[in-house]
């Protein structure tokens, strides 16, 4: 979330599209409800199902599952047509006048930018990029005249997505798409704010990527960013799920969002030369700039006293990737036979990942399957039959499997990070049952009995491994304080006083409080820079827990901590005018006094930058601006377009050669197993209940007894035309898989016209699976098709084709 | 500032067997005093507090876990009740249908509470000690280690990975278990790392 839960109360348009936060994040959602009761604000749903989000809502649009890439552009093209956007934002704070290279293009007929090879469906990013001139700069057009500036080749690229277009590809009634975009318009002049909720229906799409960019762009169009009300908010999933990913449990990344290194990365000189961070304008601060500062401080804290300058501070010792191995790349291996062994921690992929039948096959080739886990999952009893809901044979599975019991929350302590960046440190209240054991507990043990292997015994490469720094007070159990601490990182050597060198800053051994304060020599460590401050000299800042709120603007800025520096709203320089004044003193949130930014939050800038310097309010950016023109950041383009998901009932109306994504994360067998709509006619799109979280309440009995069952939601319409009765059994399957249900018969999901044809929408919620106090049912998953997110290969698992048919008897005991 | 009137107090003010003094510092009268005197004992009254996070969505409400005995005093501590945490300043008190149903998945019938091991072609889980798990997955990954580790590229780039092993992150794991996990698999040289982000 760029924005924090609390300050949703400060909105005056809500627009929840992509996610249903009424069920699947109450008590969030409860600002929402307090915008509207003391702030007068009004909510907005777009979605293909009329949700609980829908019930309360001002005003609900429906639209296909899958289009909302198409419905955001075309919110755009309204904005910029009926000139309803916030000009001086826009002009002063994004890269609208920059003009781009020659050569840039993008076909509409084809619907592929240049340096498209059809061959292999690959891209050279070449042309996507800005001109730049003599100076080393970028060459700019204010008058937004130019033909290659951004704002002209937007106005362009968007022009074909006119209310018609929008009917026609998403469903969406064109006087209720307009009301939309007439409220929506309401909020672009620095008076009123809107802020937009979404979640997995934005992500889970062959293209989600592009569809959150889109939000970005109509947000910053709005004049949205920065501001209290304002912002785009991912409503993340689980608790931990943004602690985890900022601590670098992803493929890609380190700690921080730093980059893993890559096979064309061998040394650190290498890693950096691939990161220019050189401004793009005169005085823009381009704050990544500090990067070689973080990641030396992390090695620092990886390797301890064997990271050395001569060394490049044990950068040769971390793994090098010659890919990105996400998920789905990672059952693709497993599927191959070339992941051999596999350890989920608390992770539940049998159920989680797309095609449950490819990963039945692929577990059963692992040679060894550990879980650690508080619970009984299905994974960790794959190899067990459960009838119907897990036909196979144990006998034939030749996996060793281990499962190994973990604490839950409430048997340990430690922090989580909540979707808004907030740090929250919780305490133990009991121990585990039995045997049970912390993570950290069992993640010490493993490494220590690898590590004193290779100690005792040798080994291939074991230096990698022993240069681990394990310096705690008990290596078997480092306490979650010693981590935190160690997260924040320390001075390792005094530290002079940058300001006066007569004077030192930190004394050897002390907590680092600011990351700006990190050092690139070695002398100062840091496992994670954006949290560095979280644990300072003054003691365990995450740990705070004073409520109140001095600027009244629902900031609670000494509650926990928030990554980075504290700070509640990012970009909040943005909140002011270029001449640092308020937009209006209704949103008057951080401003320029003369001598320093200040106000109700730690300004999103450097406090000495004066206004007149122009260095633009979007300091990690190169640019010092927001960029409508992503460059060659994204893998399908650097402006959003519409493609339609894998499987589709339709062919793209702008370009049906090309349509869908070029860009998709396909493997190659998979291709084989997508489903048409000759014989898979209908929408398939799957939610969760307000009762269960995902599937691992279905353990719960009180969870159970509220949601027992897996269920299929069809319209009356369909429940028709396919003599299906409320209650009655049905079966519906895809190309790779079927499962079964009761029908549930709704208008929550109603049929859409789709450029003359009426496609109805098949409701289907994730929950069961065949361990717990819930029916077993055979997974959702068995329908749901292996295809990615072109950049962040998360799976298409809300928009796919099924069929359905009525069924006689009970399907699963 | 928390609650003027802190949940604590309040619980101490009105549990039974707290003198008529506790209630007239709430400023009420006598009829109080006696309803009060003849109420039952309320449940939390003896209970132990500890703050902790929802560990479902990402909205993270602050609960108060209750619990027979502390923990902290080296007792043996059972959790018996759960509250949202009022003074969060996000949920504010609140828990949703999940959240408010926590206590079933602390007390689950699928905890698992002993290291479980299933051999190849078996049908069914032994139970085996932590050291005999812990022993045997360290072998396994390091025989695998062993054989698959690729220290350089035939190109001679130096790679340290072990693209042979998988690891699954879970979200409900708090950063200071991830840290420790990132350092862990890293250093073994691990590259198929990923959480539920994607998912």
């Amino acid at each position: 979330m760029t924005n924090s839960w609390t300050d949703i109360k400060n909105a005056d348009v809500v627009l929840i599209m992509g996610g249903n936060a009424a069920e699947a994040h109450p008590c969030g959602f409860k600002w929402v409800t307090e915008a509207k009761h003391h702030n007068k604000a009004r909510l907005i749903v777009v979605d293909p199902r009329f949700t609980r989000s829908a019930s309360v809502s001002d005003f609900y649009c429906p639209i296909r599952a899958g289009t909302d890439t198409a419905y955001l552009l075309g919110i755009i093209n309204y904005l910029i047509t009926s000139d309803k956007f916030h000009r001086e934002y826009v002009a002063n704070y994004t890269d609208v006048s920059f003009v781009v290279k020659e050569g840039f293009s993008f076909d509409e007929q084809e619907g592929v930018y240049s340096g498209f090879n059809a061959n292999n469906r690959t891209y050279n990013r070449d042309t996507w990029d800005y001109e730049i001139g003599a100076d080393g700069f970028v060459v700019r057009d204010t008058t937004l005249e130019h033909p290659r500036s951004v704002y002209q080749l937007l106005k362009k690229h968007v022009a074909r997505y006119t209310p018609e277009m929008v009917e026609r590809i998403c469903g969406s009634p064109r006087d209720k798409f307009l009301k939309v975009c007439d409220m929506i318009s309401t909020t672009a002049n620095g008076e009123k704010s809107m802020t937009i909720m979404y979640a997995l229906g934005w992500t889970q799409h062959s293209y989600g990527s592009q569809t959150i960019r889109t939000a970005g762009m109509l947000q910053l169009m709005l004049g949205n960013i920065g501001v209290p009300g304002g912002g785009v908010n991912a409503l993340r999933g689980h608790s931990n799920v943004q602690g985890l990913t900022d601590i670098g449990l992803l493929s890609q990344s380190t700690p921080g969002y730093l980059g893993q290194p890559r096979d064309s990365e061998p040394t650190l000189a290498a890693h950096m030369a691939n990161r220019n961070f050189r401004p793009l304008q005169q005085n823009s601060v381009s704050f990544w700039q500090n990067y070689k500062k973080f990641y030396v401080s992390l090695l620092k804290s990886m390797y301890g006293a064997s990271a050395t300058a001569e060394n490049d501070f044990g950068y040769e010792w971390l793994p090098k990737l010659d890919k990105v191995y996400d998920t789905l790349q990672m059952f693709e291996l497993v599927h191959k036979g070339e992941i051999k062994g596999f350890v989920c921690q608390g992770f539940n992929p049998l159920l989680s990942v797309p095609n449950k039948g490819k990963l039945i096959e692929g577990l059963s080739k692992l040679k060894f399957l550990v879980s650690i886990d508080p619970l009984e999952t299905d994974t960790v009893k794959f190899w067990q039959n459960h009838g119907e809901a897990n036909p196979v044979d144990p006998s034939k599975i030749q996996t060793e499997v281990f499962m190994l019991p973990a604490t839950c929350f409430a048997e340990d302590e430690g922090s989580f990070t909540n979707s808004s960046r907030t740090i929250n440190w919780r305490w133990k209240a009991a121990d585990g049952p039995g045997e049970a054991r912390t993570d950290i507990a069992i993640m010490a043990d493993l490494f220590l009995r690898i590590r004193e292997m290779y100690t005792k015994d040798g080994g291939k490469v074991p230096d990698p491994i022993l240069k681990v720094d394990w310096d705690y007070k008990d290596p078997k159990l480092p306490t979650p304080d010693e981590l935190m601490r160690e997260i924040n990182g320390k001075a390792i050597v005094d530290i002079p006083d940058p300001a006066d060198a007569t004077k030192t800053l930190y004394k050897a051994g002390q907590q680092i409080a600011a990351f700006g304060q990190l050092r690139d020599d070695g002398s100062t460590s840091s496992g994670c820079w954006i949290y560095t401050g979280a644990y300072t000299e003054r003691g365990n800042m995450t740990a705070r827990r004073d409520n109140s709120d001095p600027s009244g603007k629902y900031v609670y800025g000494n509650w926990g901590f928030a990554w980075p520096a504290n700070r509640r709203i990012l970009y909040n320089r943005a909140s002011a005018d270029p001449s640092g004044k308020a937009w209006s003193e209704r949103k008057s949130y951080i401003t320029w006094n003369g001598k320093a930014w200040s106000g109700a939050d730690v300004p999103d800038y450097p406090p000495p930058l004066a206004p007149e310097r122009n260095a633009g309010p979007y300091i990690m950016n190169a640019e010092g601006v927001a960029r409508f023109f992503a460059r060659r950041m994204m893998a399908e383009g650097p402006f959003p377009e519409h493609y339609e998901p894998l499987e589709s009932p339709v062919a793209n109306a702008l370009h049906p050669k090309t349509s869908t994504n070029p860009a998709a994360r396909v493997f190659g067998e998979d291709r084989a197993a997508f489903g048409t709509a000759k014989d898979f006619p209908y929408v398939a799109t799957t939610y969760r209940l307000t009762e269960h979280f995902h599937w691992w309440t279905k353990t719960n009995k009180l969870n159970a007894i509220t949601q027992p069952e897996f269920f299929v939601e069809i319209s009356p319409e369909l429940a028709k035309e396919k003599n299906i009765s409320n209650g009655q059994w049905v079966k519906v399957s895809s190309n790779r898989g079927s499962v079964k249900g009761k029908a549930v018969i709704t208008k929550r999901i109603p049929a859409l016209k789709i450029d003359g044809k009426t496609v109805h929408t098949v409701g289907m919620p994730i929950h069961y699976g065949f361990i717990g106090e819930t029916k077993k049912a055979i997974g959702v998953n068995s329908l749901t098709p292996y295809v990615g997110d072109a950049n962040t290969q998360t799976p298409e698992y809300k928009a796919f084709l099924v069929n359905i048919e009525p069924l006689s008897g009970p399907a699963v005991s | 500032m928390n609650v003027q009137f802190s949940r604590r107090q309040f619980l101490k003010g009105t549990g039974a067997g707290v003198a008529g003094s506790a209630i007239g510092a709430f400023g009420f009268g006598g009829a109080e005093v006696a309803l009060a005197q003849a109420a039952h004992s309320f449940k939390l009254s003896k209970a132990t507090e500890t703050r902790n996070t929802c560990p479902y969505c990402s909205v993270s409400c602050g609960m108060i876990l209750y619990s027979r005995g502390d923990v902290k005093k080296g007792e043996k501590a059972d959790i018996f009740h759960i509250e949202g945490d009022v003074d969060n300043p996000v949920n504010r008190g609140t828990l949703c249908p999940k959240g408010a149903g926590v206590l079933d998945f602390i007390h689950s019938k699928q905890r698992v509470t002993r290291p479980m091991h299933r051999k190849p072609g078996s049908d069914k889980f032994e139970p085996v000690t932590w050291d005999f798990a812990m022993d045997r997955i360290a072998k396994l990954m390091k025989e695998d280690r062993d054989a698959n580790f690729i220290e350089k590229t035939r190109d001679g780039v130096t790679v340290n990975r072990w693209p042979t092993m998988g690891f699954l992150a879970g979200c409900a794991t708090s950063n200071e278990a991830g840290w420790l996990t990132w350092k862990a698999v890293r250093g073994l040289g691990i590259v198929a790392v990923d959480n539920q982000a994607r998912i």
